[in-house]
């Protein structure tokens, strides 16, 4: 892989080109992640993928927001998710997006107010 | 740091670990970004979309890319409510007219907190109406600063043309106290909700 470990233009374009491959805005599975949504590595990384790849999957043994990867990678919301959305179809890593108060459908979900509830309450 | 998740291929990871989300809006300077970080477990942090518009209405404060692209910023914290169960709070971007490039920056949020400074009603005005058009339940947290005047709650939830249901709390969004308090008072508003949905049925 060409992408260098430490880009010379950290912030700049040509940088986010090189990393999605020229691609932009989130494709396929990746489409509905939520900046609380969860990422979970379901392998270890390996030495010899692209650099960005391996990170998120070092950073991800323990679940973790994409909004914290984002802010630690340095990368904006559009460019991680095309980089996610590999890693989903490539089954590297799992997506659990936020629970929302009211499931389609199935009403108020107040078993998950309470506990939200209770943890507020120990603070 | 274990390697829980890889010991077992093809199996649900790292436990069962997951995620809530609460917005945090208001007007600029109403102590979005104070209330964060005063109840955030982690140091507060920040993350960045690049949103494209026409160039037209580009805002020269907020940073330009280049003519069609924006970058916007979001600070956020985290509280772990329990072990498998992490409260995420966003604070949302100052420049409401960019929430709706944001797509879905609200969506399977649980609820928000409108941040209310009341020397200046009029500078959330923006946010509680863009709550009301998503149909995000919020409750009113008055953040008040060493100047502010103590307005009857009932002068203020006119001025605010807010609906009799919503809550209004005081707070001082420097404490983590008082901002955890904001936080039960909008959980507590959900439940209500809840309870009328139920009845309803
Ligand atoms: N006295 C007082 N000052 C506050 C309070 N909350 C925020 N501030 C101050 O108000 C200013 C704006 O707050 P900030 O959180 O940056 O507002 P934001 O634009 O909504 O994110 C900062 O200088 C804060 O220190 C409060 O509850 N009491
Ligand atoms: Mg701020």
């Amino acid at each position: 892989m060409s992408a260098p470990r430490r880009p010379s233009d950290p912030s700049g374009l040509e940088r986010y080109y090189v990393l999605t491959g020229g691609r932009s805005g989130p494709g396929g599975s990746a489409s509905s992640l939520d900046v609380a949504t969860l990422i979970v590595s379901l392998t270890a990384p390996v030495t010899g993928t692209q650099h960005e790849h391996e990170e998120i999957l070092r950073r991800c043994r323990d679940p973790l927001s994409v909004a914290e990867l984002g802010a630690h990678l340095g990368l904006p919301f559009n460019i991680l998710a095309v980089l996610l959305a590999d890693l989903l179809e490539a089954g590297r890593v799992e997506a659990r997006d936020p629970i929302p108060a009211h499931d389609a459908g199935r009403g108020p979900d107040l078993a998950l107010l309470e506990e939200v509830l209770s943890g507020l309450q120990r603070l | 740091m274990d390697f829980k998740g890889f010991d077992h291929p093809g199996r649900p990871a790292a436990g069962g670990t997951r995620s809530v989300k609460v917005m945090i809006a208001g007007g600029f300077g109403t102590g979005k970004t104070t209330m964060v970080r005063s109840v955030s477990d982690i140091k507060p942090l920040t993350t960045e979309e690049t949103l494209t518009q026409a160039s037209a209405d580009v805002d020269h404060l907020i940073g330009v890319a280049d003519k069609t692209q924006t970058t916007v910023s979001l600070d956020f914290g985290k509280i772990s409510l329990n072990e498998s169960l992490m409260l995420y709070l966003f604070g949302t971007p100052g420049q409401e007219r960019f929430w709706f490039l944001w797509n879905g920056l609200f969506k399977g949020a649980l609820g928000a907190i409108v941040l209310v400074d009341t020397r200046r009603l009029a500078s959330s005005f923006r946010a509680i109406e863009e709550m009301e058009r998503l149909d995000v339940p919020f409750v009113i947290a008055l953040n008040v600063f060493p100047d502010s005047v103590n307005h009857p709650i009932d002068e203020i939830r006119d001025a605010l043309d807010l609906s009799p249901h919503t809550p209004i709390v005081a707070c001082d969004a420097r404490d983590r106290a008082s901002s955890r308090d904001v936080l039960v008072a909008l959980i507590h508003h959900l439940k209500e909700r809840s309870d009328v949905a139920l009845e309803t049925r």
